[in-house]
């Protein structure tokens, strides 16, 4: 595989591996740098990439393997970890003020989920990709996502409610 | 979009049971500012959903490695190591030198001291002889 065909097979789904690999290490260095550790081995492995049917599940799946041991080595532990540094592009000035605390608050709802339901979340909610996929990304059957799923949205949903309700935000 | 329609959609997004489709929509309806009163909590979280999904990776992703410069630093290596024996050779041939040099000298001057003492012994010799000479007169 010659590079520019590569790069024209891996690029498109930069973002989603960037983002996935930040709402699971949180701070935006840490994402960065699993993304370019990401796509260095996927080039390493170009000659296999091949083989998959899917190169951007076979991709994401690496993110979440990848992330998951970062999170788990002993350099990742001694990283400080950044709540608050990720950026709202698209929504106007006076929304974004408006919705800022709120939008924070889901953030840490969805933060404070398992890290199965937190990657499930991203990839269908954030990302939009059909149950199949995901399934194949984490190589569980689709209905465990959709339970797993509907687990998270329940939950988040409750916690918004209950915030919405006391006024706390 | 009808509220009932939505109430309905929710009740499906919580089961996970909607479609991308519907997510979709449900995207749309709760981005158009225009949400009921009892729904609002759920502006936010689809709100949140559309904000996140706009997030870029900024940097540019680089595929070559550091590996060429592995090669060079061996190459540089062994070229150090090169002129290293090299000069370290030429050192120890000097010090050889520097020996041997210092050798010869030493047998040499004791060469000569040695050659001194001969001419002495040779001198006494000499005035014993002329004492001889004088004492006995020479047979003609």
């Amino acid at each position: 595989m010659k590079q520019s065909e590569f790069l024209k097979t891996v690029m498109p789904f930069k973002d989603k591996v960037f983002r996935l690999a930040k709402r699971l290490l949180v701070s935006t260095e840490e994402a960065e740098d699993a993304t370019q550790e990401l796509y260095f081995k996927l080039w390493k492995n170009k000659n296999k990439l091949a083989d998959y049917n899917s190169i951007e599940a076979f991709a994401m799946t690496m993110t979440k393997n990848y992330c998951f041991d970062r999170l788990k080595s002993k350099q990742a532990s001694n990283l400080k970890l950044v709540h608050s540094n990720y950026q709202e592009n698209g929504t106007s000035l006076q929304k974004r003020v408006e919705l800022n605390d709120s939008v924070s608050l889901v953030h840490k709802l969805i933060e404070n989920l398992p890290e199965q339901q937190k990657i499930i979340i991203q990839l269908r909610d954030i990302e939009e990709y059909e149950f199949e996929e995901i399934a194949e990304m984490l190589q569980i059957n689709p209905t465990a996502v959709r339970v797993s799923l509907s687990r998270a949205r329940k939950t988040i949903r409750e916690q918004l409610t209950k915030q919405h309700n006391y006024g706390i935000s | 979009m009808e509220l009932a329609n939505i109430e309905k959609l929710l009740e499906k997004y919580l089961n996970a049971e909607t479609s991308i489709a519907e997510e979709k929509e449900l995207k749309n309806y709760f981005s158009q500012g225009n949400v009921a009163p009892h729904l609002k909590e759920y502006e936010t979280l689809f709100g949140y959903f559309s904000t996140s999904k706009s997030e870029r990776f900024t940097k540019t992703i680089q595929l070559k490695t550091k590996k060429t410069n592995w090669k060079w630093l061996s190459v540089a290596a062994s070229v150090v190591l090169l002129v290293s024996v090299y000069t370290g050779y030429q050192k120890n041939q000097e010090q050889k030198a520097e020996k041997i040099m210092a050798e010869t000298q030493m047998a040499l001057g004791m060469l000569s001291a040695n050659l001194n003492k001969g001419t002495v012994a040779v001198a006494q010799l000499q005035q014993f002889e002329t004492t001889k000479n004088k004492v006995f007169k020479q047979p003609k």
